[in-house]
């Protein structure tokens, strides 16, 4: 009974939530300086009429929030916009030409391959390196983790990337950029597969090694102040062996601030890694909003940061449940 | 130097020496401390906070912190030296030979696992049941033993009040049969009625099942209604020892003395209550001679150069103090 009050305060917040980050989103973008026809037309020579014209066709004449010049109250760009996602329409982007929806749709494919194998490796790897360098707590082991986690966490996304791409194009024949080769005849399913692996692996890399020296600090830390807890002791006076100290008594508490993190980084799994997406020209939704900033393509980015938002909040959502699974004093599920 | 004519005492401790070597200085914890404990025996562990008495306890069971050193001394149970056995053998004794009460009410409960199955854990690492199942019955058992309905032992520490969490540490400390129970301040943190319950089910559990008990406390109250005999506890070292009568008829030490007068006594309400002036000794800068010699009032010459060493002045009354020479024991209740 607890638990469907609760479940349903935390879903009534979610939504309103997302409601708020769906007409921010609208004025967010609209803030920005410039004018959208000119990068519509991609050419800075636009006459007056066209530019009109193409104000016209976009709905970008009209007034942003209420219209009071005639032609209904609500005949304004905000109230187009929301009575077009009522419809579970997300518009048609100004430099494609396209849908919004269809071309999200392709992006976060290819998103959701590289940065959830990105995010699975870090975590796994850091979560099992912090465990190890806790465990093994001020031996040469644990500073060389630490050093490795706060190297490997202060470098530049881009820069590694660069390099990693520089290195494995030279060395190991990997390709550079893109999802797959251009123009390219698979023989089968296998053999794309194998072809998408091999553009994925550098990127893949890149985003994993940058993630991985956090998780892994988080999970050192976490660790550590648990084994100094009273019920250690106490678990050592029961004559339990390291291992089993840390298995059963210390890796379900430590993990709490672990499924915070990540929580808030899958959330961002959908905005992907604008970085890694630019440096690998990986045709993510990362370069997308990249891109639709450059080009004030403010359908494209209405809907990728709606979809962004919508990820971030069930995100958080499934966190909470997942507290209450590890923290029975949590009084949730 | 015990010369009791019977069987070796279950426990003796020889001579004990733990130091704590930290970058601060090196701290003597504990200095040539010696005790027996036969079987069935109840014995108070009494001293200011920071007199190392629990440091003593925990290095029976060898569970000091990293910076924590036995540098001397033995620890005989049934005339095995706990000190010589390697870190495997170790972890049998504890709980299976030796357990522990720590402050149960405070955190010394895994916080997101039920009270039932850590109980069982302890059966079960000591190869008492095979798994949690077969231990079922018997964390019933030691359940109602204390006080509390086998059903319970399904709910996590945060369900539980504090003498009732205390209870249950009680439970889990008798749950292996062990020949030692080592009680570390059982019931501070507990309301005063709640500490009577604790101290009569210790007492009673002592009585029905046999055990040998440590009681460690700062409250000599405590120690007059449990106890059969009482180590007094001066910055490290022995100050007194002797039957539990002996230290409130007849007390020796004149920290002792000071130690009795601090505390309120009903049969002379009138009496004031004094404290001792001055500060325990810091263990890391010690004065040469008596460790009580800065706060004693009976202070001499000698008191301030040499070390007096423990000395049997009464029959099984032990004082380590120049006054009381071997022999030449004065009356000064």
């Amino acid at each position: 009974m607890a638990r469907r009050d609760y479940l349903l305060k935390r879903a009534a917040w979610s939504v309103l939530t997302i409601l708020f980050v769906l007409i921010l989103n609208f004025f967010l973008f609209r803030i920005l300086p410039g004018d959208p026809t000119t990068s519509i037309a991609k050419d800075p020579r636009l006459d007056a009429d066209t530019r009109a014209a193409l104000a016209a066709r976009f709905g970008l004449d009209k007034p942003l929030v209420l219209n009071v010049q005639g032609g209904g109250l609500f005949d304004s760009q905000l109230f187009a916009y929301v009575d077009r996602l009522a419809h579970g329409d997300l518009g048609v982007s100004f430099n494609y030409g396209r849908p919004v929806g269809e071309i999200l749709g392709e992006r976060i494919g290819n998103t959701v391959l590289l940065v959830l194998g990105g995010q699975l490796l870090a975590i796994i790897l850091g979560v099992g390196l912090g465990l190890l360098a806790a465990w093994k707590n001020r031996t040469p082991l644990d500073t060389g983790a630490i050093i490795f986690s706060l190297t490997a966490w202060s470098l530049p996304t881009f820069w590694l990337g660069i390099l990693l791409l520089i290195i494995g194009s030279t060395y190991f024949g990997l390709p550079t950029a893109g999802r797959q080769t251009v123009g390219m005849d698979y023989a089968s399913v296998w053999a794309q597969a194998i072809d998408v692996g091999r553009h994925l692996l550098l990127p893949t890399l890149t985003f994993t090694i940058v993630l991985l020296g956090e998780y892994m600090l988080v999970m050192r830390s976490s660790v550590l102040e648990i084994l100094s807890e009273d019920y250690i002791l106490t678990a050592k006076a029961k004559g339990l062996s390291q291992g089993q100290i840390l298995r059963h008594h210390a890796l379900q508490n430590a993990m709490l601030p672990i499924v915070t993190l990540i929580a808030l980084n899958l959330g961002f799994t959908v905005a992907g890694a604008i970085q890694v997406e630019t440096v690998f020209s990986w045709p993510g939704v990362g370069s997308l909003i990249y891109e639709a900033v450059r080009r004030q393509d403010y359908p494209v980015l209405q809907g990728a940061f709606l979809v962004i938002a919508i990820s971030v909040v069930a995100a958080n959502l499934a966190a909470d449940l997942v507290y209450g699974l590890l923290d029975p004093r949590i009084k949730s599920p | 130097m015990s010369e009791r004519p019977t069987a070796p005492p279950l426990l003796d401790v020889r001579d004990l020496t733990t130091r704590f070597i930290t970058p601060e200085g090196v701290f003597h914890a504990v200095e040539g401390l010696s005790f027996q404990l036969e079987r069935g025996e109840s014995l108070g562990l009494v001293g200011e906070s920071g007199c190392g008495k629990s440091t003593a306890m925990l290095s029976l069971l060898r569970l000091l912190p990293a910076a924590g050193r036995i540098v001397g001394g033995q620890a005989l149970l049934d005339g095995t030296d706990l000190f010589g056995l390697d870190e495997s053998d170790m972890r049998a004794v504890r709980w299976h030979r030796i357990s522990m009460i720590f402050q149960g009410a405070m955190n010394a409960f895994n916080p997101v696992r039920t009270v039932g199955a850590q109980i069982a854990e302890a059966l079960v690492f000591h190869g008492l049941a095979q798994d949690r199942g077969e231990a079922q019955p018997r964390v019933d058992e030691l359940l109602e033993m204390v006080g509390i309905t086998g059903a319970r032992g399904s709910q996590y520490p945060h369900q539980y009040s504090g003498g009732m969490r205390q209870r249950a540490m009680i439970a889990m400390a008798l749950a292996c049969s062990p020949q030692v129970v080592i009680a570390d301040e059982p019931t501070t943190a507990l309301d005063v009625m709640i500490q009577a319950q604790i101290l009569e089910l210790l007492e009673r559990l002592q009585r029905e099942l046999g055990l040998a008990v440590i009681l460690v406390t700062h409250d000599l109250s405590v120690v007059a209604e449990v106890c059969h005999r009482v180590l007094v506890m001066y910055g490290g070292v022995l100050a007194e020892s002797c039957e539990v009568d002996g230290i409130f008829n007849q007390p020796l030490h004149p920290y002792t003395r000071r130690l009795l007068a601090a505390f309120p006594d009903l049969s002379r309400p009138e009496g004031k209550l004094v404290s001792i002036p001055g500060y325990p000794p810091r263990l890391n800068a010690l004065p040469p001679g008596c460790r009580f010699a800065p706060r004693c009032e009976e202070v001499h010459e000698r008191c301030l150069q040499e070390r007096p060493k423990p000395r049997q002045v009464l029959p099984g009354h032990w004082v380590a103090c120049h006054l009381h020479e071997a022999g030449a024991a004065n009356d000064r209740t």
